[in-house]
């Protein structure tokens, strides 16, 4: 564990030598340097898990600071690293994922000109993850959270010759940034508050400083929590995560559904212990997830982009993570977390394969039948929804319904209830998507068909691994079985104080396992009923749905334009914002400011040409002044 | 002093001696090398440095005094033999080339060179005010004929005479000073001085402030403080290019040296009275150099006009004068050193590639046509305006908190202001490189000239590291200079 700082290290190292020579090397040694670094970060992290679990001992946490960063004052933070069982796990998601979609990008951008610049991004990106869930203080988490926004940018923007690919990538990162504010505005408040950036420091001495909601505490979470609001995609801020779609499609399935998104949760998750004292902030945690979770299921059913609607479905899943740490079960959020990085991996891979075998296309109304050309493809993608909608046994439904589970049993049951009807809602646009890409009848040109091909191996081969995880990710954690829990009992070290300090907040309830089975039953019939509705209307009777879209024409417009929120906040904020800009801009800088700056630059020269002609260059000139320079001292002393 | 203490002091004093013996050997071997050959005498200097490099470490210095008292061996002398070895050395890497352009392919000057820096090396670590004029005057001699190698260049005559003749001026200052306080001490020893000043009204001694006023007028000429920096400008543009560089960073770094220790180890009673006068020659200096900057069309020029500007915010540590603003002075001098020797070197290396490069406008269309290389010279502009997450910030930064926490806002807020004109002209440079010159031919005629040296692409990137290592991890050269002065008080 002593070298845990060469995690992060492989991929920026991958990142300096595509970055830096990738234009000489060949193609193929690009992407091979920026997998091998990603393999290397996964097998050392694999070890490090694998080690204590052979001894049968329990991960010990290692924390080390490696150097000093910064001090300044009493301000000391340094380059540390944690590894505890939550960022282990995080890195092995990371890494994990992050080297089967590097793999698959392979033949994904195999012809692109940029490859070398893609993968340097990529490594860059992961780099900058990895940064984000092993620091042991705030200020080097928050440099791994920039060092992603800005991954997430430049991939987004990627092909920036496309008009909407860099307007996307600039509302990424200028929505990303109103999170961030906030974010930053916690650091100081935590700084001031603990005189520590430290996760350990700061962790222990909030419960003896505080006693549960106060204030400052409240203020700091909230402020926490817009930054992860922002990163995270959720109501507010989620507007930016749909049109990052723009970017390749793999930076979608590693940025945008299974690792930088999901940087929120963790940092929620990491400062379990605040958020567990700020009983408020808890409340708009689990308020704001499941609000989002419904809100962007609702859009999803009505997008005809194939990506969009898995953009809108992975904000819809992140809510759910929230809804589950907002109920005080970190664990179970961190486990969905964990079971979504594997489909929604697969599904945005899938989807990517799809595309690529249409050439681009990524209207679902021009696809259709392709379950046949497609099998491999249509295969995992399959195995993705299924985990997504929550059917046994795959990840989704162990993960989902364990946030569920402690919404109900945690007493929220008008949460409980939205959350049931938003798996619904998942399984129906879900299906939806299946039906209308695999089924039915093709749509495409008969031209678009006849090149219609399987993916290479390098696609299909980790499409094939994420559908095993798909299915297997959620063993981990397996209700109503004595000894199943076994990802809550590998994360109860990190989690152990918030849960003590939330369960001394409420009073203890019992819930049956009856209750629990019970429930389980329910939200799998949710799932079915999604799915059945799809099917009806998609596959047993195409017609309907056009049908429905004009009987309740409002409404269908309604969600087709996403509730036109964007128009919304062009109108509201942009707009005025920039005629005020405008109106600082020709009223007061350039008159004021610039007249000002101008006329201190003029003076400037001014008196530099003056300053110039001194300079006469005559050697006894320069006697002179020296000696009028001594004068000067001797005058100084006398007049003390 | 018996034979075997005298040996003992000798090992204190190797880096010295090495340097010494090195120029020595290379006098005597440019008899048999012929001409244009020459780069083997470059070759034996640079190993000369190396060698006294490997003499000058050691994990902790002792703290001793050397030759019964004329000498230091502390950690303060240490951090400038340091800082003298690693500019030497970069000095020599970048002079390699450019010599036979100036035709002053000759050995005397890697001799001198190193002659010079044995004298830097005697005035930080002097403990006695005789051994600091000697160092003084070794140094001063070595770079007058520096300056004035280039015989058939009319600029590098005239720099030479006006250097020479200016500055026996002011070492006649400079001694008439050491003899006024000698008068009032009794001892030219910094120890002795210390001790003699340390106690009753004698601070208020007349011939004791006469003195100083003397020898800070000596301090002031050499390190070009306002109103003692006419020469600079002249001298600094007719000097061969590498010895501007070198004199823009290591004279001044000795001499600062030297006024530490004279002010801080034998004079620091009397410390509080001259604050005043430092703080008005440090406003006189930034803003005299940084506005005079503005309208230079030389390059040379302006970054002569640019090291008076940076002398004066150097000169902001000495007004805090408290632990941290001579630490914070300690790492603006090495901060410096290697953001402005790398500035030097783009042009020197421009100069050899072009022929030509005296001229802002020289430089136009650089960024295109070498890419590295415009980079290099950005980084180091940025440096030295003062733009993280470069050296020249953290250096700037380290003073000015200094500054402030001795409660000298004022300065601290006079010094911001003159940076932010200082960016004018830096920019001004970044500007014409990245602009597109008239014709995109002339361009690739101008700058296919072929690669650049090894011997001085080592150095560029010697100094562009620590520009950047020192912008970016400062730390250790924080408590290397954090120790280093704990020497002096």
């Amino acid at each position: 564990m002593e070298n845990a700082w060469l995690i992060p290290a492989f991929p920026f190292t991958g990142f300096l030598i595509n970055g830096l020579f990738g234009d000489r090397l060949k193609r193929i040694f690009s992407g091979c340097i920026a997998c091998t670094a990603m393999a290397l970060s996964f097998t050392y992290a694999l070890a490090l898990f694998i080690r204590p679990l052979l001894a049968d001992v329990p991960l010990e946490a290692f924390e080390r600071d490696y150097f000093t960063w910064i001090e300044a004052g009493t301000l000391k933070v340094a380059f540390g690293l944690l590894i505890d069982p939550l960022s282990l796990l995080m890195v092995l998601v990371v890494t994990g994922v992050g080297f089967l979609i590097h793999v698959y990008s392979i033949g994904y951008m195999h012809d692109d000109p940029g490859f070398s610049r893609y993968f340097a991004y990529l490594n860059l990106f992961a780099a900058a993850m990895l940064l984000l869930v092993l620091a042991n203080n705030f200020l080097l988490l928050f440099v791994g959270w920039e060092g992603v926004g800005l991954c997430s940018y430049l991939l987004i923007g990627f092909w920036y010759e496309k008009q909407s690919a860099t307007d996307a990538g600039k509302k990424a990162f200028i929505v990303n940034r109103i999170g961030d504010f906030g974010f930053l505005l916690a650091i100081f408040l935590i700084f001031w508050t603990f005189g520590s950036l430290d996760f350990q420091v700061v962790m222990a001495a909030a419960p003896d400083l505080f006693p549960a909601g106060a204030p400052t505490l409240t203020a700091i979470t909230l402020l926490l929590f817009l930054g992860a609001i922002g990163k995270s995609a959720q109501l507010p801020l989620y507007v930016w995560l749909p049109d990052a779609m723009e970017g390749p499609t793999p930076v979608s399935a590693l940025i945008h559904a299974a690792t930088m998104v999901t940087a929120g949760v963790y940092m929620v998750a990491r400062c379990s212990v605040l958020y567990a004292l700020a009983p408020f902030a808890l409340g708009l945690v689990a308020a704001v997830g499941c609000a989002t979770a419904v809100y962007a299921a609702t859009i999803g059913l009505v997008q005809n982009d194939i990506k969009r609607v898995l953009a809108y479905s992975t904000v819809s899943q992140l809510g759910y993570m929230f809804l589950g740490c907002g109920v005080g079960a970190f664990v179970a959020g961190i486990f969905h977390l964990m079971t979504h990085a594997f489909f929604k991996a697969l599904l945005f891979l899938g989807s990517g394969s799809v595309i690529h075998a249409l050439h681009g296309e990524q209207d679902l109304r021009r696809m259709g039948g392709l379950r046949a050309r497609l099998p491999l493809t249509y295969w995992t993608f399959m195995a993705g929804t299924l985990a997504l909608c929550g059917i046994v046994p795959f990840a989704g439904f162990f993960s989902k319904d364990e946030i569920l589970w402690e919404a109900f049993a945690g007493g929220h049951p008008l949460l409980y209830g939205l959350a049931l009807f938003g798996a619904l809602l998942t399984a129906f646009y879900m299906f939806r998507l299946v039906f209308l890409t695999f089924h039915g009848t093709p749509r495409a040109g008969a031209e678009t068909l006849a090149k219609v091909h399987e993916s290479p191996r390098t696609m299909t081969i980790p499409l094939m691994a994420l559908a095993v995880l798909a299915l297997v990710g959620g063993w981990v954690q397996v209700p109503l079985v004595a000894a199943g829990k076994r990802l809550g009992a590998f994360l109860a070290p990190v989690f152990e104080k918030a849960e003590h300090l939330l369960a001394a907040g409420r009073p203890l309830q019992h819930a049956g396992a009856w209750q629990e089975g019970l429930l389980m039953g329910l939200s799998l019939a949710a799932a079915i009923a999604g799915i059945a509705f799809a099917y009806r209307l998609y596959l047993a009777r195409p017609q309907l749905p056009n049908r429905i879209a004009e009987r309740f024409g409002a409404c269908y417009r309604l969600l087709l334009n996403k509730y036109y929120v964007d128009e919304f906040y062009q109108s509201a904020l942009v707009e005025p914002l920039r005629r005020l800009a405008e109106g600082l801009w020709r009223g007061i800088d350039v008159r004021v400011i610039d007249g000002a700056v101008n006329g201190c630059a003029q003076l400037a020269i001014a008196l530099s040409g003056r300053l110039r002609r001194l300079q006469t260059g005559y050697v006894h000139h320069y006697a002179w002044t020296v000696v009028a320079g001594a004068c000067g001292f001797f005058i100084y002393i006398l007049s003390r | 002093m018996d034979g075997l203490q005298y040996l003992l002091d000798c090992t204190g004093i190797l880096p010295i001696l090495i340097l010494f013996a090195t120029g020595i050997l290379i006098l005597l071997l440019d008899a048999f090398a012929p001409r244009g050959r020459k780069g083997r005498l470059a070759a034996l200097a640079l190993a000369g440095v190396l060698l006294a490099m490997i003499g000058w470490w050691r994990p902790l210095p002792v703290e001793r005094e050397l030759f019964g008292g004329m000498l230091f061996a502390d950690s303060f002398g240490f951090f400038f033999d340091g800082l003298f070895l690693a500019t030497a050395a970069l000095i020599i890497l970048f002079s390699a080339g450019t010599l036979d352009r100036d035709r002053i392919d000759l050995g005397e000057y890697y001799a001198l060179l190193l002659f010079s820096v044995t004298g830097m090396m005697l005035m930080a670590r002097a403990a006695n005010l005789i051994m600091l004029f000697l160092g003084l005057e070794v140094l001063s001699i070595a770079i007058y004929i520096l300056v004035g190698m280039p015989r058939h260049e009319r600029k590098a005559n005239e720099a030479c005479l006006k250097y020479f003749l200016l500055g026996a001026f002011s070492s006649g200052f400079f001694l008439y000073g050491m003899t006024f306080i000698y008068g009032a001490s009794g001892s030219l020893s910094l120890a002795a001085m210390a001790a003699a000043f340390g106690q009753g009204d004698l601070p208020h001694n007349p011939y004791l402030l006469l003195g100083t006023a003397l020898l800070l007028v000596g301090f002031s000429f050499k390190i070009a403080l306002v109103p003692f920096h006419m020469w600079t400008p002249d001298v600094y543009e007719g000097a061969p290019t590498p010895i501007t560089a070198y004199m823009a960073v290591a004279v001044k770094a000795a001499v600062f040296a030297a006024l530490a220790r004279v002010f801080w180890m034998a004079l620091p009673s009397l410390q509080p009275q001259w604050t005043n006068l430092f703080w008005v020659l440090a406003v006189l200096t930034m803003t005299v150099g940084n506005v005079a900057a503005l309208v230079q069309t030389n390059i040379k020029r302006m970054l002569a006009y640019s090291s008076i500007a940076h002398a004066g915010y150097i000169l902001v540590a000495v007004v805090a004068g408290s632990a941290q603003g001579l630490t914070g002075m300690l790492v603006y001098l090495a901060a410096y050193t290697f953001m402005n020797v790398g500035a030097f070197g783009v042009v020197i290396l421009v100069q050899e590639r072009l022929g030509i490069g005296e001229d802002v406008d020289d430089f136009r269309g650089l960024g295109f046509a070498s890419p590295a290389l415009g980079a290099a010279m950005a980084v180091f502009l940025f440096s030295l305006a003062g733009i993280p997450p470069t050296a020249g910030f953290v250096a700037k930064f380290f003073v000015f908190l200094a500054a402030i926490e001795a409660s000298f806002t004022w300065l601290v807020i006079l010094a911001v202001v003159n940076s932010a004109v200082a960016v004018y002209y830096y920019l001004r440079v970044v500007i014409v490189m990245y602009s597109r010159a008239e014709s995109p031919t002339s361009l690739a005629d101008r700058f296919g000239l072929g690669r650049i040296p090894s011997a001085a692409l080592g150095a560029l990137i010697v100094a562009l590291w620590a520009t950047l290592q020192i912008g970016i991890l400062p730390q250790s050269l924080w408590e290397l200079a954090r120790h280093s002065v704990t020497a002096l008080l």
